[in-house]
């Protein structure tokens, strides 16, 4: 069975069809990737997946249930999403990684932030590192830290890795390789790497909004 | 009372309006009629006032001082409503934080002694009361919106974690409610080294001893720090819900 099914999507916008009536099923545990050109509507597929933004129409299933009958912030928590060049909040790593904590009225967890640190070639020194002194790469895997900490069911990561140098790239490459090996996260993610993409169990292209063979 | 002021010596000091008007002809500001506008309505604004006033103390009737109070409140809430710049609902939200922050401003003043329950005493504190509150709540909004704006990323990314809108607007929510009594603060934080304020120096004007004029400004300072705070926070956390739809969506 299906953990996401979507059908008949449609997104309009400013009497626009970003969206035109894409249909597919997402498997628990799949890697799927999403490729295609820029403007063609693949963020916006992840936007709705995490109701940040609204369908025009068709039906949208999570777990055999309308994505509408859940309470948005609870199905955030377990379709979560890593939008495109993440920015940091607060004035410390911890502030963000505490974050996901604050949420759920829960006590910060120092060693489990510092193993995900660790994961991704950042020593416990980062924790109480200012933000403004992380560079793009150290600032994009604190982000995705964030959406993983709490294990979602689906990830949704969006282009996490453009604007990176090679050795970043490399290091969320073989952090996301550890993921899809050791759980049993469902990933959805849109990139144009071609390293990125052999990861993935199936990848499905979109052009103008369509999907394409 | 030693007061000088006359309709004549009003007429000559109207030569300080001239100087402004001077100012803005010289430097090219193209503000003079502005300036004469602003002049002419709050004279007769003042004017009308006046009136009324004389109208309520000698009539010194609580129901028509009730009629006042909230006349005063619905003008305040109706200002403060057009400083908004369209935040949906924003009407009924200065209309709570005004009559919530003046009214139980009002009720401790009155229930304390503070304040008799007489047109002369309960009128021009209410004046005050909601005057700052309408200034603060338009602080408010205006930061709410400049804020929600800046910070619209950061939104969707606590929104993305799962938060809920209140959550993932607390920070802003705060820095709204601090640069709203920000103004109150830092009067207080000046008072008497800096500035006499309005009511101090009436009363010192009118000849009342110092010392009584400045009691009565301590208390109208403990008055407009409670006002500030209660307003400034009803009204952004009624305000922070009209960025979001049903759906938990930021509307920007």
């Amino acid at each position: 069975m299906p953990i996401l099914s979507i059908n008949n999507l449609v997104y309009e916008a400013q009497c626009n069809r970003i969206i035109d009536n894409i249909s597919f099923d997402v498997y628990e545990g799949e890697f799927l990737s999403i490729v295609g050109p820029s403007g063609s509507g693949k963020s916006t597929i992840l936007k709705i997946l995490s109701t940040l933004i609204s369908k025009t129409s068709g039906n949208i299933s999570y777990n055999k249930k309308a994505l509408e009958e859940y309470n948005p912030s609870d199905l955030r928590k377990e379709i979560s999403y890593c939008l495109q060049s993440p920015v940091l909040f607060g004035k410390t790593v911890m502030d963000n990684l505490s974050f996901p904590y604050e949420i759920r009225n829960e006590k910060f967890d120092t060693e489990k932030a510092v193993k995900f640190l660790e994961n991704v070639g950042l020593s416990e020194d980062y924790l109480y590192k200012s933000i403004n002194t992380l560079s793009g790469g150290e600032k994009q895997r604190v982000a995705v830290i964030r959406n993983i900490l709490f294990q979602p069911k689906v990830l949704l990561l969006d282009e996490i890795t453009s604007g990176l140098d090679t050795g970043n790239r490399d290091i969320i490459w073989n952090w996301l390789k550890e993921i899809k090996n050791n759980t049993n996260m469902t990933i959805i993610m849109i990139s144009h790497n071609e390293k990125e993409l052999e990861l993935a169990d199936r990848i499905i292209k979109i052009k103008d909004g369509k999907i394409v063979d | 009372m030693d007061l000088q002021v006359s309709p004549f010596t009003l007429i000559l000091s109207f030569s300080l309006v001239l100087v402004g008007m001077f100012i803005s002809y010289k430097e090219n500001l193209g503000t003079w009629q502005e300036i004469i506008y602003s002049i002419f309505r709050a004279v007769i604004q003042l004017i009308i006032i006046g009136y009324v006033l004389t109208y309520l103390f000698k009539a010194n009737n609580a129901i028509v001082t009730i009629a006042m109070v909230l006349v005063i409140a619905f003008n305040a809430s109706w200002n403060a409503h057009k400083r908004s710049k369209n935040i949906p609902h924003s009407l009924r939200i200065s209309l709570i934080s005004i009559f919530v922050s003046a009214l139980l401003t009002l009720f401790i003043l009155v229930l304390t002694g503070s304040v008799k329950f007489i047109p002369s005493q309960v009128v021009p504190i209410t004046g005050m009361i909601c005057g700052n509150a309408m200034n603060t709540i338009g602080l408010c909004y205006r930061n709410l919106n400049s804020l929600f704006r800046d910070q619209r990323q950061q939104i969707l990314e606590k929104l993305s974690l799962g938060a809920t809108p209140k959550q993932a607007s607390i920070t802003i929510l705060r820095e709204a409610i601090r640069a709203g009594m920000q103004p109150s603060l830092d009067s207080a934080k000046t008072l008497g080294i800096v500035s006499l304020p309005g009511m101090m120096s009436g009363l010192m004007f009118a000849g009342t001893m110092p010392m009584t004029a400045i009691m009565y400004q301590i208390m109208v300072t403990f008055m407009l720090v409670a006002t500030t705070s209660i307003s400034s926070y009803i009204a952004s956390f009624l305000s922070y819900r009209e960025f979001f739809s049903e759906k938990q969506q930021l509307i920007l």
